[in-house]
């Protein structure tokens, strides 16, 4: 079984679009998106539930007002600025608390609960692709990589059931958690990226991450066009750091049209951009295969 | 007073509209980068840099000559960072959120401090007027709250005495590292797209913020691209659009030559000056409120 997964360091340079092309070309794969923070994968696939289950992740300090006497332990000992206090009264700032207990255990009066936390909802659905594994996190939850693992391994448990030989993953922006929660076992990382300062800076970022966990890159420029001085640039990084050139994409509407019309780029009618994003996966495959 | 330019989606224009709003700001203005997983800011602001300051955390460093294996601390923690087996502690600093416990709750203090480095926060000025702040995670590093606790404790100290304004820019998503960006501001824009991606992550994002009861206002980047779902939803929910960048392929070449958009020929500088003022207007003005 082989797994990529799409990635960009940088924020909209077109993962998704790409990676819902790589689902409509792929013949045998299961489909994760593991963006758990602003999926958007799901908006393409239009994807039918089959299976959803609620996801707990650490847990937060709440304190009991009934048994707390007001000492200040939990204020002193906090690290993180969680607890609060007004007119005598403590509470915990959920965004803030990091559910580490240390309050819970130093408090004198054992006043403080340690509830788990409810993060949000993990999906098994099918799409027209085949099937896909999803998520949504709660707005404002910590952006946990456990659950960017759980996925991961509900795709494989998926993809050996179903005897399928390729998972392909959405993945977040960024170079933290979930982003590092979502290289593990890869065979390769697809970078999106951009001819802008940002898509080369974040380039550069990202796959010296991936370099770091010893996993294998291939790099897409999209809208190559749009400044051929860094286009140049990043195929030159490219063949400097022996990361694969999957292709280049134009700076095209059909993108945005395929968005509004809820499909892959690739099931659109669109000659030039549609063989260009075969063509790299055609690079991919390759690349795949010889791993 | 405190701007934070966030979006839920990554790559809607939230550098392009932080770095205009710095620029045209007249005001005393602090730009602060906070997106430190990858800070852009400084690409289009070009600080000349004064200082890069190492941030790092506290660890624990166990003592084996005192450590009795009582197990205490590798019961409290929760992020699996300390592990007794047998007659061996393990550590695994990675792991570590910096949370004190194990060394507290150690009853032979056996438990010390040692530090991992989180990444690095950046100092420089643009413009010649223009402080700049940004934090930039280690490359291997898993989390990105502790370092942007560290930029923003730098942020507010460093720009009380002046009273200077304040222009975040703040990572994507809508989760931990995207609430603690704004935490602290007077208002916040969030830059989209009239996209059906665009649109799906600003309603996440208005879900995630609408609880902190700050104000918000929206700006509309690739304006005329897409659909409309954008502007009913800003109108059910009385969000303010203070602001529309088109979608024309000049503004997307400026860009990818590192140009801040304020500063493109035509109105788009008179455009942001008039955002500057809408922003004060709207959050009463004066600094710091």
């Amino acid at each position: 079984m082989r797994e990529i997964v799409v990635i960009s360091g940088k924020g909209g340079t077109g993962k998704t679009s790409v990676t819902a092309a790589f689902a409509h070309l792929a013949e045998n794969a299961v489909i994760c998106d593991l963006d758990v923070d602003a999926p958007d994968l799901h908006l393409l696939l239009d994807p039918h539930v089959v299976r959803e289950e609620s996801f707990h992740s650490g847990n937060e300090a709440v304190i009991d007002r009934e048994k707390c006497i007001g000492c200040g332990t939990c204020l002193d000992m906090c690290r993180f600025g969680a607890v609060e206090a007004s007119d005598g009264e403590y509470r915990v700032d959920p965004l803030r608390c990091e559910g580490c207990k240390v309050c819970v255990a130093f408090c004198p009066e054992g006043a403080i609960d340690f509830p788990s936390r409810h993060c949000g909802t993990r999906y098994v659905s099918d799409t027209r692709f085949g099937p896909m594994v999803h998520a949504q996190l709660f707005p404002g939850q910590e952006n946990s990589g456990r659950l960017v693992s759980e996925l991961k391994k509900e795709a494989r448990r998926l993809a050996g059931e179903m005897g399928r030989d390729l998972i392909v993953c959405d993945g977040s922006p960024g170079i933290g958690c979930p982003v590092i929660s979502s290289l593990s076992q890869a065979n390769l990382a697809v970078i999106v990226t951009e001819p802008s300062p940002s898509g080369l800076h974040d380039l550069e970022r990202v796959a010296a991450l991936c370099e770091h966990f010893r996993i294998k890159v291939a790099v897409i420029v999209n809208k190559h066009d749009l400044n051929a001085g860094h286009t140049a640039s990043i195929e030159d990084l490219c063949r400097r750091k022996g990361y694969a050139l999957a292709g280049r994409l134009p700076h095209d509407t059909v993108v945005t049209e395929a968005m509004v019309a809820r499909k892959a780029v690739t099931e659109l009618e669109a000659e030039d951009f549609g063989r260009r994003v075969k063509d790299a996966w055609t690079v991919i495959q390759g690349l795949l295969n010889a791993h | 007073m405190i701007v934070a330019v966030a979006s839920g989606k990554g790559g809607t224009g939230k550098t392009t509209v932080a770095a205009s709003l710095a620029v045209a700001w007249p005001r005393p203005v602090v730009a602060v980068d906070l997106d430190v997983e990858e800070p852009n800011l400084h690409l289009f602001l070009k600080p000349k840099l004064s200082g890069i300051e190492a941030v790092t955390l506290e660890v624990p460093d166990v003592d084996e000559g005192k450590c009795t294996y009582c197990r205490k601390c590798a019961e409290l923690c929760q992020f699996k960072a300390v592990s007794v087996m047998g007659r061996a502690v393990l550590t695994f600093p990675e792991m570590c959120h910096g949370c004190g416990g194990c060394m507290a709750v150690c009853p032979e203090g056996a438990i010390g401090v040692t530090t991992r480095e989180l990444g690095v926060l950046e100092r420089g000025v643009a413009r010649g007027n223009i402080p700049c702040l940004t934090g930039r995670l280690r490359i291997g590093e898993a989390m990105s709250p502790p370092l942007m606790r560290f930029v923003r404790t730098a942020m507010v100290r460093e720009t009380l005495p002046d009273w200077a304004d304040i222009v975040i820019d703040a990572p994507p998503g809508v989760s931990c590292p995207a609430m603690s960006a704004v935490a602290d501001s007077d208002v916040i824009i969030l830059v989209t797209e009239p996209t059906p991606f665009g649109f799906y992550d600003f309603s996440l994002a208005v879900e995630a913020f609408a609880p902190l009861g700050k104000p918000m206002a929206v700006i509309v980047n690739r304006a005329g691209l897409g659909d409309d779902r954008v502007y009913d939803f800003c109108r059910e929910r009385g969000l303010p659009v203070v602001a529309e960048i088109p979608y024309r392929r000049d503004i997307a070449e400026h860009y990818s030559k590192g140009n801040v958009l304020a500063e493109l020929d035509g109105d788009m500088g008179a455009r942001f000056a008039g955002l500057c003022l809408t922003l004060q207007r709207q959050t009463g003005g004066g600094a710091h409120a």
